[in-house]
């Protein structure tokens, strides 16, 4: 019915009759055909209204891929808006398919941040294997040559047989899809709660270094230019994938497996290869990755960014079956292509790369001057849309309102939480030690090759990830951080202190935190206790990212994170990126000998604030409640300046800082991790804990801006003087032992007296023990 | 001494033993594209590590086809060295260069991180720089590498010293708590009878500078170095 209408008067009518009474993946009935695309009434009123006329079922299905959440923004732009995203060292901020940062000496480092929710909870295996796919094509798209990932996983509790199966999926998939492309992962997060358990999230980090002239941009500019695609030939698979990722999962998510794309690794290492080799040779005006809304989207976005159009003949791309619509073809989401736009002259160049490495490739348009993105098949006219219209989805501004469990929470106190016996705090320390949350993620990081490229100097399980730079005395130092938690107690206090713990991650290696990506995990906006969420998390990460001096460089949206009404705790993931000059003057968790002293860096906060939203009040009390303490920027700000030019001097001999478990789970690790000789402690309180502070949030508070370090002690007045200086509170509170890790309180009375047998052991043990 | 570093479509492992050879041993070295069928004046070859293609069918099943693998056994029948790491190895069992066969890993799942490995041979070309039975620690990184042959072939190579390298637990027993995939009389590494063809699974390239952990590997193309010099 859409075509029967009279459109006189208004751009061309393009005849497609042929696909209007056909049934197509993901759409039931043909009355309303957008409401099955995901668009709403008033949206597609909008389309007819800024194109002058109905759009056909090809442009149909083009604008509810483009104007899905997941590509649109339509409930974040607004906001996101509100963030840094300047700096001095920033070549590329958000908008581009990848953010990058000057690193100096003529070279650079593209990263971003990508999340692969939805397909992960439905088909965790390929969700996650193309998820890595992904963000991996769009770093690549920048011109650099991808070298490490990071993963930021949450999961159900592991007691939940459905937690189990998404875990092993999501695992088993970055392992056998990222261990063939030869980009090592080499760190991340994962971290179980209950809310997790029906969305998993599954974020993804790559990053590639490039020499400057090496940039590349999303851009198809210079009409004239020849539209070419390159990689895998072009299936049914994971049509309206990305209207999917913009949905609430129902009681039918497992009939939306078709959604999900099947991945091919080995396809994905030949296309890295060739896409790298052909934009060498100078042939690549732009370059974009095919991901989410395939085809569409691709030529859209990069004739968008540069004002052109792009005239392209679906019948050109090479297509995996026959009998492929133009709309089938237009929203194909198949995986490891790539759209090049190539200088005439320079066709057969690109042809003969793709030849070598057995890729298909195809010129498949022209860069017009239109401002159209026009869709030939076989000669016929089947889409001719604007692609300002396409790429310029509607942007809402949805209400915002505070929900009902934060005002209840305002009540909480965590004073009626008793301070534990003395004898107890052994057993408190082992059990958060085996807590799934803080145990060792070993049997997760040994299934992914972390060393491949030879450049992975600290790997996962140490903290923050330190990759050489070949050629340099450089190192890039990545974190991934975000206690969900802590978020949603206090939203704006939560998004700060991801921000506030990701520098601080990478500063404890004493590497400068120069800029951050981001990927912003929420339920469904729609909702106005969600939205408040959101908007407190934005602005908490937008003030904290301002004092840090680190902006943001790009990242990914991901709402509609609920099952059934139940939405996931608000997860804004930051993946912080440092850099050391000198890789020789790094520092790494674990003490390095036995009589080296021990310090607190910053401070801790002794009350029951500090309890809220810790891993302690969970797992030892059973409760999650109360308001977390705001961080102290400046305080946070003045300890990384401290980290950076105490490790410069070589000061330190080792630095951890405080997250989950707070300061007692922060000095076992350091023992956990310490070298031969020098897996204990002799720790004393006295000068953190004074009268009136609780022994359990000293030892077990979470929140606080904080870092514990060892040092020869001859470097003790080198040290304090720093910590002066910059305005940080230094206290000495033990030296390093041998194999025990004892705590005292104060004069005589030991709280804590542990050997680091037993501590590793629980450490080490957490997660296949949460297995059995 | 010139190395051919052979690069399969996949392999991943190319540009490692090339910055190795290169930069860490200072030796010549080039890639060799696996369409290629020369490997004229090169003194040795390197089949590094990685996932010819896809490892699809199986692991090297594919890559024995590519034509670079006929002037490979030509060049191995000349007595010119010929390493194969991880991807490597499983392409030389493939090609029949070495005797055996790899199944997943009996715990059937991809495992990376440093074993303990024991030089059971310190009499060959890849060797000569160990000490006879010392206990060196090298990184490993697959899914497919449980070594399997039948007892007459296993009985063979543990007679003829062609056992090169055995995982170890840190006394140096080879324990089966020290075996990361289950292979066959915990079997690291084996070689040729004629000692010019040598497969191993640890990663000899990911262990030859301090920075990454260790620098046991480096000693591997120090001995191939010398071989080839004397």
């Amino acid at each position: 019915m859409l075509e029967d209408k009279d459109s006189s008067g208004k751009p061309e009518p393009l005849n497609v009759s042929r696909e209007a009474t056909k049934t197509f993946p993901g759409v039931k009935t043909a009355k309303t055909p957008w409401r099955e695309m995901g668009l709403k009434d008033q949206e597609y009123e909008l389309i007819v209204e800024k194109l002058g006329r109905e759009p056909n079922y090809t442009e149909l299905g083009m604008f509810a891929v483009l104007w899905s959440e997941h590509c649109a923004y339509k409930h974040s732009k607004a906001l996101l808006k509100t963030l840094p995203t300047s700096g001095p060292r920033v070549l590329v901020g958000p908008g581009e398919n990848a953010g990058v940062v000057d690193i100096g000496d003529g070279l650079a480092v593209a990263f971003k941040i990508e999340s692969h929710n939805h397909p992960c909870a439905v088909e965790p295996y390929q969700g996650a294997a193309t998820g890595i796919g992904g963000i991996v094509r769009d770093i690549l798209a920048m011109g650099a040559r991808p070298v490490c990932l990071l993963d930021s996983l949450r999961f159900g509790p592991l007691s939940h047989p459905r937690s189990r199966f998404l875990f092993s999926g999501v695992v088993s998939g970055i392992s056998g899809y990222g261990n063939c492309l030869g980009i090592p992962t080499v760190g991340g997060e994962v971290f179980f709660a209950e809310p997790y358990k029906n969305n998993p999230l599954c974020n993804v980090l790559c990053a590639g270094i490039l020499r400057h002239e090496d940039l590349h941009k999303g851009q198809a500019s210079g009409p004239g230019n020849i539209v070419m695609i390159v990689g895998h030939s072009t299936g049914r698979d994971g049509i309206h994938g990305c209207t999917f990722a913009s949905e609430e999962l129902g009681e039918d998510a497992e009939s939306r497996r078709p959604n999900v794309q099947v991945g091919d690794p080995f396809m994905e290492k030949l296309l890295i290869e060739a896409c790298l080799e052909m934009m060498a040779t100078g042939a690549v005006v732009g370059v974009q990755d095919m991901g989410a809304a395939g085809i569409t989207s691709s030529c859209a976005e990069t004739a968008a960014r540069a004002g052109t159009g792009l005239s392209i003949e679906i019948n050109k791309v090479p297509m995996r079956e026959k009998g492929m619509t133009p709309y089938e073809v237009m929203l194909s989401e198949s995986q490891e292509r790539m759209l090049l736009i190539v200088k005439p002259e320079k066709v057969e160049t690109v042809e003969s790369i793709a030849r070598k490495w057995g890729l298909n490739v195809a010129p498949i348009g022209v860069v017009t001057g239109s401002g159209l993105l026009e869709v030939f098949d076989n000669g016929e006219k089947v889409a001719s849309v604007p692609v300002k219209l396409l790429t310029e989805g509607p942007v809402y501004d949805p209400p915002a309102e505070e929900p009902a469990y934060i005002r209840e929470n305002a009540h909480f106190s965590p004073e009626s939480i008793p301070v534990p016996e003395t004898s107890w705090f052994n057993e408190i320390l082992l059990e958060l030690l085996a807590s799934p949350n803080i145990a060792s993620k070993e049997p997760v990081y040994r299934q992914y090759d972390y060393m491949v490229r030879t450049d992975t100097v600290e790997g996962p399980g140490r903290g923050a990830a330190v990759i050489r730079v070949k050629g340099t005395r450089k190192a890039l130092v990545f974190s991934t951080d975000c206690n969900g938690r802590i978020v949603y107690l206090d939203p704006r206090a939560g998004a700060m202190w991801a921000v506030a713990e990701a520098a601080r991650n990478v500063a404890v290696t004493g590497a400068q935190p120069l800029a951050i990506t981001n990927c912003l995990n929420f339920g469904n906006p729609e909702k106005p206790d969600i939205f408040w969420q959101f908007k407190e998390a934005v602005e908490g990460m937008g003030e904290a990212c301002r004092v840090l001096e680190t902006p943001v460089t790009g990242g990914n949206v991901s709402f509609y994170n609920e099952t059934e009404g139940e939405p996931v705790y608000p997860t804004p993931v930051i993946g912080m990126l440092g850099l050391i000059e000198d890789v020789e003057k790094r520092v790494t968790p674990g003490f390095k000998l036995k009589g080296d002293k021990i310090a607190l860096l910053g401070r801790v906060w002794g009350d029951g604030r500090s309890l809220c939203g810790s891993e302690y009040l969970e797992r030892i009390h059973g409760v999650v409640a109360g308001s977390p303490r705001q961080p102290d920027l400046g305080l946070e700000k003045a300890l990384i300046k401290t980290l950076v030019e105490a490790a410069g001097e070589r000061l330190l001999r080792s630095a951890q800082d405080l997250s989950e478990g707070g300061l007692g789970v922060a000095l076992a690790e350091s023992c956990i991790l310490a070298c031969p000789g020098a897996r204990g402690a002799k720790v004393n309180l006295q000068g953190v804990c004074p009268a009136g502070y609780r022994l359990d949030a000293v030892l077990f508070g979470e929140c606080n801006s904080a870092v514990v370090v060892s040092f020869s002690p001859d470097k003790e007045e080198a040290l304090r003087d720093v910590c002066a200086k910059n305005g940080v509170p230094f206290s000495v509170i033990g030296e390093v032992d041998g194999d025990v890790f004892t705590v005292e309180a104060g004069a005589g009375t030991t709280v804590i007296k542990v050997t680091s047998a037993d501590m590793t052991g629980a450490w080490a043990n957490g997660i296949s023990r949460s297995l059995i | 001494m010139k190395f051919g570093v052979v690069v399969f479509p996949g392999s991943n492992c190319d540009a490692d033993c090339y910055h190795v050879v290169r930069n860490v041993v200072g030796q010549e070295c080039e890639y060799v594209w696996h369409e290629s069928k020369d490997l004229r004046g090169f003194d040795a070859v390197i089949l590094p590590g990685g996932f010819s293609y896809g490892d699809y069918l199986r692991s090297g099943a594919l890559a024995r086809f590519s034509p670079i693998m006929q002037s490979v056994y030509e060049f191995a029948e000349k007595g010119g060295l010929v390493i194969g790491i991880c991807n490597g190895f499983q392409i030389l069992l493939e090609a029949g260069l070495l005797p055996g066969a790899m199944l997943p890993n009996d715990n059937l799942e991809f495992r990376c991180g440093w074993v303990n490995v024991k030089v059971e041979n310190a009499d060959t070309a890849f060797t000569r720089l160990y000490r006879p039975g010392e206990i060196v620690r090298m990184p490993i990184a697959h899914h497919e590498g449980n070594y399997y042959a039948e007892k007459e072939t296993l009985d063979e190579l543990e007679r003829s010293g062609r056992v090169v390298f055995r995982y170890v637990d840190e006394n140096g027993c080879p324990s089966r708590e020290a075996n990361p995939n289950g292979a066959a009389r915990n079997i690291a590494g084996i070689i040729n009878e004629r000692g010019n063809v040598l497969g191993m699974m640890p990663h000899p390239e990911r262990c030859s500078e301090a920075i990454l952990g260790g620098e046991d590997g480096r000693r591997l193309f120090l001995s191939m170095v010398r071989a080839l010099c004397s």
